[in-house]
This record gives structure tokens, sequence and C-alpha cells, in this order.
């Protein structure tokens, strides 16, 4: 990571936040973009104390998608370089209100998918001619299987893993290395004080392990490691009987 | 991997003494801006925040309404590279603030004897450290702060801009808002190292005589009490002092890297000891080796400022050498004039009733910031003490000679102080009180320990 520029999309996420402080520790050089600006500047401001690395922000509206090109030229012209994107967006929303609220399924799967389908498009399509970098993507194991919970936000997930594995496939062959991946609970607002919740990690957990897969180039990585294992269990649950579990 | 449930149903908390232990709901804001919004989801239920929960009883609970967690909410600001003036938010810890600044050559102003505190914490209960005869509390290096009062305002407060607000706020127990963000200052060092000196007193006079003699040449003093001796050794001590150390007078193989320090490994207890492990006899017993391994008078040496500042912090959950039932911190201060002869009645209690300490810290204070701060000029001994039969009788008598040496307790160690002990230790109480009532008249913010101590009518 030392040295290496690279643009954080959803940066005051707790996982955004997290990895933005991994990668700087370990000296990468940092565009911050996220919704909330006045946020966003004070997170760019304790990373650049802390850590003493080049780093600048944006305000980024997943929703705004033509000034997607303007914030990745920004980037490119701050940093004067770009090796990788990380783009950690999520947005939980409520199931039951998208199931009434045709309005607030949307903005779940255009936070969650058109969003960073938008970004990533530009950006995948710099880093091909550019011939190296890295693209990185927090999906969910939310996108695993559908469940009456939460199968709005999973499907926009889903879609993102696709998307990714499609990019991954695509951009081989140019050398730019696509990963995605799949958190099992992690400790946020999301999940703070939801009942139901079990092994959830730290997203500073989170952020090492997924440093840790970016170093050895993992394609699609669960994190916590064992959410591998309860996914793979999960998803091989026949339809039959998957459709009458309260999931 | 460690994993925790998290969760603000319902959840059972304590201080680090764990006593008491009080069921709260939990909040835990991930930015500052998204304040005012748990504020109102806690509708007018009291709203208490919590840093790391370091304070040793009751201060960090509240059982009638919701606790704040302030953990994320730590994200540094700002920091001046000429005057060492650092901005951040309060939820910034004590050990983020050395890990970072002290490789560049800064170091807190005041520190505690933890670095598991965070800012909010240290500005809430004013804290003090070894060089408080010199350099006073945490307060006294704050240039501002920023709170979020009851009616949902962000205030600035300072010595200049609404300084009752900011004199009631340093001291006050996190009582009149939340403490967003603070600015302090950090002082420069050479090193990340202590030149320590160690001294043998043989007694309480002794004691007395040598922090006299010593504390002009030290910035740093502090002394391990050994209150289970008695008779001619009544207050036998080590007297610990310190500066800190010149690129020169450190070991060589230091020397090219001099504010950097190698990680040590944490210790961790692993459970919980039983309850009556720490009783008189193995105290004693450890109170003379402790003495003992000390041969000589004196003993100078070059340490790091974790060893010397933080010893306790090297193992984890010490707290759980008290058991389960938990332990009290019974911390008081007596003006200096009639130190030395309370300090005498108040270790003969202790000798002869056996409530002894493993640790047994005294200190020399300097004058007091805060209107509830705790430090006034005279010397403080801190005491813990597990929770046993008779602990409460007994603390109760060693209340009233603090009261009639007009001394006072330590609110941020304290769980079982009666409202009327309180009032007559905390002098001030109605002046902070009159800002109180001015800037949070329904009491919005409020605690385990001040509806305890009965702040609130």
């Amino acid at each position: 990571m030392k040295g290496k520029a690279v643009l954080l999309i959803g940066a005051t996420s707790s996982i955004g936040r997290a990895l933005a402080h991994e990668m700087a520790q370990q000296g990468a050089a940092l565009h911050l973009g996220a919704r909330d600006g006045f946020e966003v500047e004070r997170v760019a401001q304790d990373i650049g104390i802390r850590y003493q690395v080049p780093i600048s922000w944006s305000t980024f509206e997943a929703l705004d998608y033509e000034t997607h090109p303007e914030l990745l030229q920004k980037a490119v012209d701050n940093l004067g370089t770009l090796d990788g994107i990380v783009v950690s967006l999520g947005e939980l929303g409520y199931q039951k209100t998208a199931q009434m609220d045709f309005n607030h399924a949307q903005r779940i799967i255009h936070s969650n998918y058109t969003g960073v389908l938008s970004i990533l498009t530009h950006t995948a399509n710099y880093l091909e001619q550019q011939g190296h970098g890295f693209i990185v993507g927090i999906s969910s194991v939310a996108g695993d299987r559908g469940r009456q919970s939460n199968y709005t936000y999973g499907s926009a997930k889903g879609a993102l893993s696709l998307f990714l594995q499609g990019l991954r496939n695509r951009l081989f062959k140019s050398g730019v290395h696509v990963m995605t991946v799949k958190p099992g609970f992690v400790d946020t607002k999301m999940t703070f004080g939801k009942p139901g919740m079990f092994l959830v990690a730290s997203p500073k957990q989170v952020a090492a392990a997924i440093m840790k897969a970016m170093h050895s180039k993992k394609d699609i990585v669960y994190i916590p490691w064992f959410w591998f294992w309860i996914m793979l269990i999960i998803r091989i649950v026949p339809e039959w009987l998957f459709k009458r579990l309260k999931l | 991997m460690k994993l925790k449930h998290p969760s603000n149903l319902e959840t059972p908390l304590s201080g680090w003494g764990r006593y008491p232990v009080v069921k709260s709901y939990l909040q835990r804001p991930e930015k500052v801006s998204s304040f005012r919004k748990i504020l109102e989801e806690c509708g007018k239920s009291p709203v208490i925040a919590r840093g790391l929960g370091r304070s040793l009883g009751d201060a960090a609970l509240n059982a009638k309404g919701y606790t704040v967690l302030t953990q994320r909410l730590n994200r540094i600001l700002a920091f001046d590279k000429k005057t060492g003036i650092l901005r951040c938010e309060a939820g910034v810890t004590m050990k983020e603030i050395l890990a970072t600044f002290v490789p560049r050559g800064w170091f807190p102003a005041v520190t505690p004897g933890t670095k598991f505190v965070t800012v909010g914490g240290a500005v809430a209960f004013d804290v003090h450290g070894k060089n408080h005869h010199r350099d006073g509390s945490f307060s006294h290096h704050l240039r501002s702060l920023e709170l979020i009062l009851a009616s949902g305002e962000t205030v600035q407060c300072s010595r200049q801009e609404n300084e009752d607000i900011f004199w009631a706020t340093v001291g006050g127990m996190g009582l009149t808002g939340i403490i967003t963000e603070a600015e302090f200052a950090l002082h420069s060092i050479q090193t990340a190292y202590i030149k320590s000196h160690h001294i043998k007193a043989k007694n309480l006079d002794e004691a007395f005589a040598l922090f006299d003699e010593y504390e002009p040449q030290y910035q740093y003093s502090v002394a391990w009490i050994d209150c289970l001796a008695s008779g001619k050794s009544l207050g036998r001590s080590i007297l610990m002092f310190g500066n800190h150390a010149a690129r020169e007078d450190i070991p060589l193989q230091q020397q090219p890297e001099p504010l950097h320090l190698k990680p040590k490994p944490n210790l961790k207890v692993p459970f919980d000891l039983p309850a009556g492990l720490l009783n008189r006899y193995t105290m004693s017993i450890f109170n003379t080796l402790y003495y003992g391994k000390m041969r000589s008078k004196e003993v100078k040496s070059v340490i790091d400022y974790d060893s010397f500042f933080y010893p306790l912090d090297f193992i984890q959950n010490w707290n759980r050498l008290y058991g389960k039932q938990g332990f009290v911190q019974y911390q008081w201060v007596l003006p200096t004039e009639v130190s030395r002869e309370a300090l005498y009645r108040m270790l003969q209690l202790c000798s002869q009733t056996g409530w002894g300490s493993f640790l047994a810290v005294l200190k020399r204070l300097g004058s007091q910031e805060g209107w509830l701060s705790f430090p006034m000029a005279g010397y403080t001994l801190a005491l813990d003490m597990p929770i046993r039969k008779g602990l409460w009788e007994f603390l109760r008598k060693l209340d009233k000679l603090v009261i009639e040496y007009g001394g006072r307790v330590y609110l941020a160690k304290d769980a079982r102080l009666s409202a009327e002990a309180f009032r007559s230790m905390y002098p001030n109480f109605p002046q902070w009180l009159s800002v109180k009532e001015r800037v949070d008249p329904h009491n919005r913010f409020s605690s385990a320990l001040s509806q305890r101590l009965g702040v609130e009518r």
C-alpha cells in the first residue's frame, strides 16, 4: 500500500472509515468521497494528522450519476495518479417500508447498486486503459440468497456481486484486479442494538482482513472467514425448504 | 478474532470498579452530527455520555435512561506543529494521542494513571496526573470546549467565551451537556523516556520531608505507600520522581530513535479471582515484599514512559483481581496545612482496622480549577478496597474525617458517597448548580452518580 493512490468511496461509513485508517497507516495516499460533506472533511483531517499521508476529499452523492466523472477526475488530479478504488457504500433501508413504498425500494437499489455501478464504470475504464490497478467492492452476504427480512437490500448487493464478477472477468487481461468483499455482521450503525445479531466483527477487524485479502489478491472474500461456511450452508438449503424458513 | 454482541437493548453496565452494576439503554453515535437525532430518540429520558468506562464508580451509568457511548467519536481535527495545540473529538483516547504524537516529540501536558481514558472523560473529571503540583489539572491546558446542551444547541466555551459553562463543565461529570470537542496543549519532549528517581521513606514524616526536598527538581512525583504498616513504620513508602529524559540521558542503543518504543506484550487476567484473596494478610505480605524489593535507599534509572505513567495498563482487566463483587477506590485530598495530622489519623485507622490496599498512592496536588474539580492544594491518597462486609461503615468514618479536615473525595472514583457528605466537601456546588439549572433545567443530563448525590431536585 505504501505510495499507492486510492479513491475511497463511502469513507464515512464505519467500514469505509476503518479501511481509510488501515490504508493510510500503510502509507497510501487517499481521496475520500462520501455523501456527508461535513463529516468526510473531518475524517480526512483525522487521517491526514494521524498518518501524515496526502489526503483530499469530495462530496459524493451516489444518485447524482452525472457528477461521478468529475469526482474521478478530481481524485486523479489531487492524487497525481490512481492505483485503485474501494467502494464501501451501503444503505440497509427498511424492508417493510420498501414493500409498501416503491420510492424507498428504488432508493435502496440506487444507493447500493446503481450508484456503485456508475462510479465503477468510469473508474474501470480509466484503470483498464492505464493497464494496472485494483477495484474493491464491498458487497454483502445478504446478496447470496434472498430472504424475507432484507431481500430488497439483498437483491441490490446480489446484483453488485454479479457486476463485480463480470468486471473481474473483463479486466483480468488488462491487469486490473477486482475483489468482491462479503462482510457478515459488522459492528456498525446498521447492526448496533438490533436483535438476532451474532458473531459481530468490529470495523477495524474487517478492514484489516480486507487489507490482507487485497495483498493476496483474492477474488471473492467472506469477512470474517467463517461466513464462507455459514453462507455455504445457507446457499445449499433446497428452495422447497428455504421458502418455509423464517429468515 | 474477538467478537461481541452489541446491543442497545437494556444492557447491564458498570464502571471500572465493577460496582454498582446498572441496567441502561445504549446509544452509539458514529458521528458528532448525529448526536442531535440521538438525543431526540432518547425522548425525555435522561442521558449520560460514556467514554471508555474507566471511572471507577457510577459516573458513566444511567439506570433511568440512556448511556451514550462516545467511542466512535474519535476524529483528530487539527494539530499545530509549532505550538502543540490539538483539537479533537471527545472520544479520542489518551492511548491514541500518545501513539500519534510521542513519535513526533509531543506528550500530553497532563495524563492520568491510565491511557485508557477519553478526552471527554478527562475534561468531565478534570483529571490530574503526577505533575499536578506543577502543571495543574487537564483543564489548565484546555483552550476551549464544544458542548451540546439540553436545548440541542452547540456552544463553544472557554475562559473567555461562555466562561461559566466552561468552569461548570470541567470537572462537571458530563452533567452540563455532551462534550463533543476539546482543544488543548501538548508539551514537547525529546525522548519517550523518563529519568526516574525512587527513594524509600521509612515513615510518613520522612515521606513528607522527601516530597518537600525533591519536588522542586522534578516535574512528576508520586508515592506508593504501605497503608498496613503501623507504629514507627506508619506511612512507609517509596517515592517516585521523574523528569522527561533528554536525548543524552537515554541508553546509546536507543539514541538513534529516542521517540520510539518497542511494543510490549500485554497480560490478561483470565478470570475473576476469588473475592477473599486480597485480604489484610496477603496484602501485608505483598506490601512487605514490595517495599523490601528495593534494596537501596535510592534508585535512579531511565525507563520508558509507559512503565512510568501506566504500569497497570500492561495488565488488561486488572479489575478482575478484586473478584466478582468488585472494588471501590477511595481517593481523598486534604489541605496542606492539615495533611500530616489527618493522614496520620486516617492511616492509623486503616492499619488498625486492616482496611488496607494493594495500591495506595500518595501525591501532592496544587490548587483547584473547575467548580467541581477534585484537586486542592494538599495531599491526596487513593486506596483500592474490595467490596466486603463492613466497608461502607469504614468509609463513612473516613468521610467524617475528610470533612472534619476540610478535604474532599474524588467523584471519578466514587460509588457510595452520600448527598450530604458531597455538599460538605464541594463548597462551590451552589455556584455549579446555578449554571446546571440554567443550561439544563429539566435534567436531561443525569447519571447514577448525579442521582445518588441528589444533584437534581
